[in-house]
């Protein structure tokens, strides 16, 4: 693949989990580009990040356009606010007509719903409840002494 | 009249004792989700006030919002959550009047975006006003109505404007604008087509969005 031909992401809200989220991308050969309110999320991209950032909130046009939005093959919403990751995430796919916008929320209810308009939501606490389950169930009980009487 | 009021702060407070006031005969249910601020609520609204987030569908489950209500105001100190509360009432309940407030006049475009109205924005109505009462400019926006679709604006007419000494039926006015009023020297009245526009008169026009640019060309020239 060319330098030209790279595929393009915005990753919004680089936190814990959108910091790496872009740096996985990065390494895959994506050409990402983060954004984030706080410079300390630059520190979590480490000083070998060779993508984009822009300090900014995901709220702001402006920001999203520097960003480079307008060509963004992919935007990832991953601040820590569901509800600004639901505003984002529609200003991407409405306003700036993105046609592929994956978009974290924690709050499974909300996340359920916002899947029946359209939005590909992503819930970790869904995730979370499903494995915590999984791993209970499979936990290797012994078997119980009769209860005498 | 039964009103859902997300947000607790003064504006939430003051339109939830507003709604109650003797006479009016509304129920209401006002959300907070600070504990301290609703502890405070709870002395004065007592049952009519609920502890938790709106933006969280069992709250607004437990609220009533199933019922549904006749009008969801959300006047949180955040837009994102704001516009969340009016998408949900809306797409998710069927609640067919929202009122939002818009906190950062910025976010009004996404408040449009999603369909949300009407917004009420502090800060915009009060620009505006500074805008009419210290012009800096030959047009200002007074008023937007979004749901028509059209707005009003006034315009400062000068010595050097075409339109100074001409009578409305003269004016070659744009498609899709029409004058409401001079006001002279303190004292509005009617723009008929026998009056005569005067420098220093403040004209106000309603107009289809995006006309200004023809409406003040052909009224001021600039």
């Amino acid at each position: 693949m060319s330098y030209g031909e790279r595929v393009k992401a915005l990753v919004i809200g680089c936190g814990r989990v959108g910091s790496n989220v872009a740096l996985q991308l990065a390494e895959e050969g994506w050409e990402v580009t983060g954004v984030d309110e706080k410079e300390e999320a630059l520190t979590r991209l480490g000083e070998n990040w060779r993508g984009g950032f822009v300090l900014g909130h995901g709220m702001d046009v402006d920001v999203l356009r520097e960003a480079g939005i307008e060509d963004a093959d992919a935007v990832v919403v991953a601040t820590n606010g569901d509800n600004t990751n639901l505003v984002v995430a529609q200003v991407a796919m409405k306003r700036f007509d993105n046609q592929c916008v994956v978009v974290r929320i924690l709050d499974p209810a909300r996340a359920d719903f916002y899947r029946t308009l359209g939005l590909r939501t992503i819930s970790p606490t869904k995730t979370a409840i499903s494995e915590l389950l999984d791993a209970a169930r499979a936990c290797e009980i012994p078997a119980r002494e009769p209860v005498s009487t | 009249m039964y009103v859902l009021i997300a947000g607790g702060g003064k504006i939430g407070a003051n339109l939830a004792r507003s709604l109650l006031r003797d006479g009016h005969g509304h129920e209401v249910t006002l959300i907070e989700q600070r504990r301290d601020r609703y502890e405070r609520l709870e002395h004065e609204f007592e049952h009519q006030v609920q502890l938790g987030d709106a933006t969280e569908i069992h709250v607004l489950d437990r609220a009533g919002i199933a019922r549904p209500p006749d009008v969801v105001v959300a006047v949180t100190g955040d837009d994102e959550d704001n516009l969340i509360i009016c998408q949900l009432a809306r797409e998710k309940y069927g609640v067919e009047k929202v009122v939002a407030r818009v906190n950062d006049p910025r976010n009004q475009a996404h408040f449009d975006l999603l369909g949300i109205s009407a917004t009420v924005s502090a800060t915009a109505s009060i620009m505006a006003l500074i805008e009419h009462e210290v012009p800096e400019h030959d047009l200002i926006h007074l008023l937007e109505l979004r749901k028509e679709n059209l707005e009003i604006v006034e315009l400062q007419i000068e010595r050097n404007s075409p339109a100074a000494g001409k009578r409305v039926a003269g004016l070659r006015l744009p498609e899709g604008t029409r004058l409401i009023s001079v006001m002279r020297q303190g004292r509005s009245e009617l723009a008929e087509d026998s009056t005569v526009i005067r420098p220093g008169d403040q004209v106000l026009a309603v107009l289809e969005p995006g006309k200004e640019d023809e409406l003040r060309k052909m009224l001021l020239a600039t």
